[in-house]
């Protein structure tokens, strides 16, 4: 098994493979099952991610109301105006907003590497398969290749917002978007791992910070910062552009600014955004005033 | 390593809002129901630290109880796991414990009918994965990646022989086994990870042997 980012490019790149690859040949081997099974496993995911996101579309409004409808809201913009930062842009944002409006409101979703980061994966997918037109194989080879840097954080760092923050949760899922979009895109198992390195250097320190305790604000919007800059670092890693910290080093930087986090900005709802008296405010009205 | 499947990142499929705090919480449900044999009727939940803090919000109590209901992660059942305990008999208590816990995500699940009790401690480590940290007082670390089987012995010579000899006559391997006992001589406890779903008939031999009080497998 690859236990670190270098040892995942490592193997790519000595039997010429794409990432996607390793992974599924790792799953294969580790499950002992075959590859049509691998692969029939991950599109149900994949279609349970297709299915989210065409529910989003057509509105969708959390139980305390905090969130939803700005996915419609988004797709609405974009056939009337012409976004500043492009359709492809605002389609991801759209969408992985979207598939987290649906997680608050309880619908269901494909963990990515986890709920509250469950946009960003599917959120470019689904926006970036517009123009890159991939075949079904593709896509489900997308969430492989996210998949195998999200299993390098998760045995290395972190992947949930009470453990090391927001940066375990949507930098991790950004990045690993990042990565997918790298290896659909046509760049090299390298340029997949500056585009995770870049993204997850720019989400170091996120806190987790969730107001009332839900999964609501900010994580919605933090999915929209998520694969927005998903596609930004995918964009530079393919225009040639280098992370100068190496990705374990960037995931150990990232485990150790989750150790330092204290417990009130690791999903207790306690601090951050969640202790502003707005944050309080909305709590008090959900929850009573005896919370 | 902790994950060692691309499923433990991409997935699970789960109703949402949160993996660790509602997939995870209805994991550690079910592991507590499997492990008990049947359903209780009835359940005090401790919680700890962001657990404790949040678990109204995650609906980690709805998914807790819906585990124990015997659901899955993506039963769109399992928001009205509360009132579905209520019809079925199983009497539910919270209490938000203010101790510290090693794991941010941690739970005791003490579970009953008017027969026997049950103690588990489990932790939600991340993305919807779980592990048992302690059943009935004894330490262990079952990760729920492969099947696993637990016995109860008393801590006799020959007694792990003895269940190791039926599991290889059964050509059944062992991935992981971890031995613990309260005091020389007395109750003590086996957990074995195996690599494939062990034969009810298999379970009923390993009952028979010598030393043993009493088992229950957990499928992965």
């Amino acid at each position: 098994m690859f236990r670190t980012v270098a040892e995942l490019i490592e193997k790519a790149e000595n039997e010429n493979i794409p990432i996607s690859e390793v992974m599924i040949r790792q799953e294969m081997e580790v499950k002992e099952k075959t590859r049509e099974e691998v692969f029939s496993e991950m599109e149900k995911n994949l279609v349970v991610m297709e299915n989210a996101i065409d529910d989003a579309l057509k509105g969708v409004q959390s139980v305390t109301g905090l969130t939803g409808g700005d996915a419609v809201k988004v797709q609405k913009y974009m056939k009337e105006k012409s976004p500043l930062s492009g359709n492809l842009m605002m389609d991801a944002v759209s969408k992985a907003m979207g598939t987290n409006e649906v997680n608050a409101a309880m619908g269901i979703i494909c963990a990515t590497p986890t709920a509250g980061s469950a946009g960003c994966v599917p959120g470019t997918l689904f926006a970036v398969k517009e123009q890159l037109n991939p075949t079904r194989e593709e896509m489900i080879r997308y969430l492989f290749t996210s998949g195998a840097f999200g299993f390098v954080v998760a045995n290395n760092a972190f992947i949930s917002g009470a453990a090391g923050g927001c940066q375990a949760e949507v930098g991790s899922a950004g990045a690993m978007a990042s990565a997918a979009i790298v290896e659909m895109a046509g760049g090299t198992p390298k340029q997949s791992s500056h585009a995770f390195a870049i993204t997850l250097k720019n989400m170091l320190g996120l806190v987790c910070d969730p107001v009332a305790g839900l999964v609501e604000v900010p994580c919605v919007k933090r999915n929209a910062a998520g694969s927005s800059l998903a596609i930004v670092s995918a964009d530079l890693a393919l225009a040639g552009v280098e992370s100068r910290i190496p990705c374990d080093e960037v995931i150990g930087a990232m485990y150790r600014i989750g150790k330092q986090m204290p417990s009130s900005l690791r999903e207790t709802g306690e601090g951050g955004l969640a202790d502003t008296p707005t944050g309080r405010l909305l709590k008090e009205k959900i929850f009573g005033a005896s919370v | 390593m902790k994950y060692n499947s691309v499923f433990d990142i991409i997935g699970p499929v789960m109703v949402g809002p949160s993996s660790s705090h509602t997939a995870g919480a209805a994991r550690i449900g079910k592991a507590a129901r499997n492990l008990f044999g049947k359903q209780p009727t009835w359940a005090k939940i401790h919680l700890y630290e962001s657990f404790a803090k949040t678990y109204r919000g995650h609906g980690t109590d709805f998914a807790l109880v819906g585990g124990l209901l015997g659901m899955e992660t993506d039963d769109p059942q399992i928001s009205k796991s509360l009132e579905l305990a209520k019809e079925k008999g199983l009497q539910v208590e919270f209490i938000e414990d203010s101790a510290s816990a090693n794991h941010p995500n941690t739970v005791r699940l003490i579970i009953g009918d008017d027969k026997e009790q049950q103690e588990l401690m489990g932790i939600s480590i991340g993305g919807g994965k779980v592990e048992i940290t302690e059943l009935n007082g004894f330490e262990l670390r079952l990760s729920g990646n492969h099947p696993a089987i637990l016995i109860m012995h008393n801590d006799r010579f020959g007694a792990i022989a003895s269940v190791t000899k039926i599991l290889a006559k059964y050509e059944v391997n062992i991935g992981h086994m971890e031995v613990n006992r309260k005091d020389v001589g007395k109750e003590a406890l086996m957990v074995i990870e195996v690599d494939q779903n062990v034969e009810d008939s298999i379970l009923q031999e390993l009952q028979a042997a010598d030393h043993i009080i009493s088992i229950a497998k957990i499928v992965s």
